[in-house]
C-alpha cells in the first residue's frame, strides 16, 4: 500500500520520538534522575509504529514491560510519559505506575505490564468488548518472545479463535527473554507457527523494515475490523540495550550490539528507503529530528521541575468507591 | 567468623547442599542465564546473582534455565519433588505467584493431605519480596501472608545472613513445600556466617533484643527498622523486646506469648498490607491467648491497604518507618498511665 507524504512523515516522527525518548531515558536513568527499573525499546521502533499507524484512539493496545515505544506509537503524551518515569504528579498515571505500568486509557493504551504474558488475555477482553458492543474497533496485544512461552498466551490465542474476536497478537521477537536466547527458550523457534497451530493466520516479518510491518499489520487489522477474526504477527527485531537499563549484557556476543546498530537500525533503513524511492527529501526528515530533539528536551525539563505527588495520593484510587 | 552478605550466604547454602545430595536441582528463569546466546553462559546467576557460579560447578542438568513460564516452572518443580528430586525453584519476584499459584496452592501444598499421607513434596520456592526500590505495583509486594494462609505450605522470611543460610539449608532438607522469601533490598546486608553447613529449625523465633516494656514482632527488613526504633526508645527509657519469628509457618507462638505475658504491650511491624495478614494473625493470636496480660491495645504498623506506589515520595510513606514504629510504641507504652 502506498503511503502519503504525511503518513510517511508521521511514521518517521513517531519512530524518531521513540528512539530519542529511549536514548534520553537511558542517559537520565544512568545519572540517577529516574527511579526504579526501565526497559528500553530502542531498535524495535518499526514494530510499534508499523502496527499503531493503522489504529485510532478507540482501538486498544496492551503492552509489555518494554512499553515506552508502544505508548508513544499509540499517541500517549510524551511529556506526560516522562513525568511518569520521574514519578511526578503530572505523570500519565499520577506518578503511581512508573515505567512498567505506564498507561493512558483515553488514547487506547491499556498499559505496559510488569507480568510477562499479562497482556494477551486482557486483549481478548478488549476485543470481546469491541465485538459485543459492535464498535468496529480492534485490540492489539504486543508481547515479546518471552511471553510466547507463557500459558496465558496460549489460552488467549485459543480463546480469541474460539470467540472469533477482533484481536491481533504481535510477538516482538527481539532474540532474548531477559538474558536467555530465543534459540534456547522458544521450543520450535517459530512463534508464528505456534499461533497457526491455534488457528490464527500468522506471518513473520522483518522488524527492521517499517514497510513490511506496516503491510502485515494492515492486512491483519483489516481482517479483524471486517469480522475475519484474530491474527498473529511475529516481528523479527532486536533491542539495542539490555533487558533493563543497567544490564551488563554478558550474554551478548562480542560486537553484537555494534553490529545490530550498524546493520539492523530500522530508522536508517527507513531513511534509506524513502530517499532511494524519492518519497521524501532528507531535509524534511532532518526537520523532524530537530523538532523531536526539542520535544524530548522539553519533556525532561518539565519532568525535573514537576512536583511529586501529594501525600494524600498514597491512599486514593484503590477503589472507585469503598 | 567470616562476614558474608545474604547473597553469599544463600549461594553457599545452595552449593553445599547440592554437593551433599545429587537430587537437589536449581530451576528457574536466568538462574544461570546466557543459554541460546553467543555471549557468556552463567551471565546472570539469577537476576540478583544469588545462584552465580552454581552452573559452573553443577552443570546444566542441575542448574536449569527455563523459559519465562512460571506455571511450568512451579508445576515441574512440584512434580519432580513428589517423584524423587529435591528442587529449589526460583520465582524471581514473589508478585509472579499470580501467574502460577495453582501449581503451588492447589497442587504442591495439597498433595500429602489429598493423597492420604502417601506423598512427600520436598520443594523449595525461593522468591523476592519487598518494596523500596521503586519497582512499582507488580514487583514490590510481600505476599508471605498469603503463603502462610495455605495449609501444607511452610513459609520462611529471614532478616539476616546467618539466618538466611541456616534456614535455607533447613528448607532444602525439609520434606514439605517451603516458600523462602528474600527481601530485594537486603542481599548485601552482612553478618557473621560460619563456613560449614548448619540448620536453623523452623518455628523457632529469634529474640533480637531483650526488654520488659513493649514487645515488637517484625519480619525481614522491618526487624532492622524496629531495632533502630528500639535504640531511640531506649534513650527515652522504654525497653523493647524485639522478636523475629523467622518463619511464619510454622510460627513460634510460645515465644511471642511468653514475651507479651511479661511486657503486656505488643506492636507488630509488617511491610505487607494490613488485611488478613501476618500482622493481623499475630494480633489475633495474642488477643486470643494472652488477653489478660494486655495492658494496652495491640498496635499494628503496616503498609496501607493499597498497591505499592511507584513514585519514591509515595513509596517512602507506604513502608513502615522507624519513626512510625517508635510512635506506636510510645502510644502503647503511655496507654492509661
Amino acid at each position: 500500500m502506498q503511503l502519503s507524504r504525511e503518513e510517511l512523515i508521521r511514521a518517521y516522527r513517531d519512530m524518531v520520538t521513540i528512539r530519542r525518548f529511549e536514548e534520553r531515558v537511558q542517559e537520565e536513568f544512568s545519572k540517577g534522575g529516574i527511579p526504579g527499573f526501565v526497559h528500553l525499546y530502542a531498535g524495535e521502533e518499526a514494530s510499534a509504529v508499523g502496527v499503531c499507524t493503522h489504529l485510532g484512539p478507540k482501538d486498544y493496545i496492551a503492552s509489555t514491560h518494554r512499553g515506552h515505544g508502544h505508548s508513544i506509537a499509540k499517541g500517549c503524551d510524551v511529556v506526560g510519559m516522562m513525568c511518569e518515569l520521574y514519578g511526578r504528579q503530572s505523570g500519565l498515571c499520577g506518578g503511581k505506575g512508573g515505567s512498567m505500568h505506564i498507561a493512558d486509557l483515553d488514547v487506547g493504551m491499556l498499559g505496559a505490564n510488569g507480568i510477562v504474558g499479562g497482556g494477551p488475555p486482557l486483549v481478548v477482553g478488549a476485543a470481546l468488548t469491541a465485538k459485543t458492543l459492535g464498535t468496529g474497533t480492534v485490540a492489539v496485544c504486543f508481547s515479546g518472545d518471552g511471553a510466547s512461552n507463557q500459558g496465558t498466551t496460549f489460552e488467549a490465542l485459543n480463546m480469541a479463535v474460539v470467540l472469533k474476536l477482533p484481536a491481533i497478537f504481535v510477538f516482538e521477537n527481539n532474540q532474548y527473554g531477559e538474558g536467555t536466547g530465543v534459540a534456547y527458550a522458544v521450543g520450535s523457534g517459530d512463534i508464528a507457527g505456534r499461533a497457526r497451530g491455534f488457528g490464527l493466520p500468522a506471518v513473520k516479518v522483518d522488524g527492521d523494515d517499517f514497510f513490511a510491518v506496516h503491510e502485515a499489520a494492515r492486512e491483519a487489522i483489516e481482517r479483524a475490523r471486517t469480522g475475519g477474526g484474530p491474527s498473529a504477527i511475529e516481528v523479527d527485531t532486536c533491542r539495542f540495550y539490555g533487558h533493563h537499563s543497567g544490564d551488563a549484557q554478558l550474554y551478548r556476543g562480542k560486537d553484537e550490539v555494534k553490529n545490530l546498530r550498524d546493520q539492523r537500525d530500522c530508522l536508517q533503513h527507513f531513511r534509506r528507503r524513502v530517499d532511494e524511492a524519492k518519497l521524501l527529501d532528507m531535509d524534511a526528515l532532518d526537520a523532524v529530528d530537530a523538532e523531536i530533539a526539542a520535544l524530548i528536551e522539553r519533556a525532561v525539563v518539565t519532568a525535573r521541575a514537576a512536583p511529586v505527588p501529594p501525600e494524600s495520593a498514597l491512599l486514593t484510587d484503590v477503589y472507585a468507591s469503598y | 567468623m567470616p562476614q558474608k552478605s545474604i547473597r553469599q550466604a544463600l549461594n553457599e547454602a545452595l552449593a553445599q547442599e547440592m554437593r551433599r545430595d545429587p537430587r537437589i536441582i536449581v530451576i528457574g528463569e536466568d538462574v544461570a542465564g546466557g543459554a541460546g546466546s553467543e555471549g557468556q553462559r552463567d551471565a546472570y546467576g539469577g537476576v540478583l546473582g544469588v545462584t552465580k557460579g552454581l552452573f559452573g560447578e553443577f552443570g546444566e542438568s542441575r542448574v536449569i534455565d527455563t523459559p519465562i513460564t512460571e506455571s511450568a516452572i512451579m508445576g515441574a518443580a512440584a512434580g519432580a519433588a513428589v517423584t524423587g528430586l529435591r528442587p529449589v525453584a526460583e520465582l524471581m519476584f514473589s508478585d509472579f505467584f499470580g501467574v502460577c499459584f495453582d501449581q503451588i496452592f492447589n497442587q504442591a501444598a495439597k498433595f500429602r493431605y489429598m493423597f492420604g499421607g502417601k506423598a512427600t513434596t520436598p520443594l523449595v520456592i525461593r522468591t523476592m519480596i519487598g518494596a523500596g526500590r521503586s519497582a512499582a505495583a507488580q514487583h514490590s509486594q510481600s505476599p508471605y501472608g498469603i503463603f502462610t494462609s495455605v495449609p501444607g505450605l511452610k513459609c520462611v522470611v529471614p532478616s539476616n545472613a546467618y539466618d538466611a543460610k541456616g534456614l535455607l539449608i533447613s528448607a532444602i532438607r525439609d520434606d514439605d513445600p517451603v516458600i523462602f522469601c528474600e527481601h530485594k533490598l537486603m542481599y548485601d546486608l552482612r553478618a557473621e556466617v560460619p563456613d560449614e553447613p548448619y540448620t536453623i529449625p523452623f518455628g523457632e523465633a529469634n529474640i533480637v533484643r531483650d526488654g520488659d516494656d513493649v514487645t515488637i514482632v517484625a519480619l525481614a527488613r522491618m526487624v532492622h527498622y524496629a531495632a533502630e526504633a528500639a535504640e531511640a526508645l531506649a534513650k527515652e527509657g522504654i525497653e523493647i523486646e524485639l522478636i523475629d519469628p523467622r518463619t511464619t509457618s510454622p510460627l513460634d507462638e510460645d515465644t511471642i506469648l511468653e514475651s507479651v505475658e511479661r511486657t503486656g504491650r505488643l506492636v507488630i511491624v509488617d511491610e505487607a498490607t494490613p488485611r488478613c495478614s501476618f500482622a493481623t494473625d499475630i494480633a489475633a493470636l495474642v488477643a486470643d491467648r494472652a488477653f489478660a496480660a494486655l495492658k494496652a491495645p495491640i498496635r499494628r504498623v503496616t503498609a496501607p491497604h493499597t498497591p505499592v506506589p511507584f513514585s519514591p515520595s509515595l513509596e517512602k510513606l507506604y513502608i513502615p518507618s522507624p519513626e512510625k514504629i517508635a510512635a506506636a510504641v510510645r502510644e502503647v507504652y503511655g496507654y492509661a498511665k
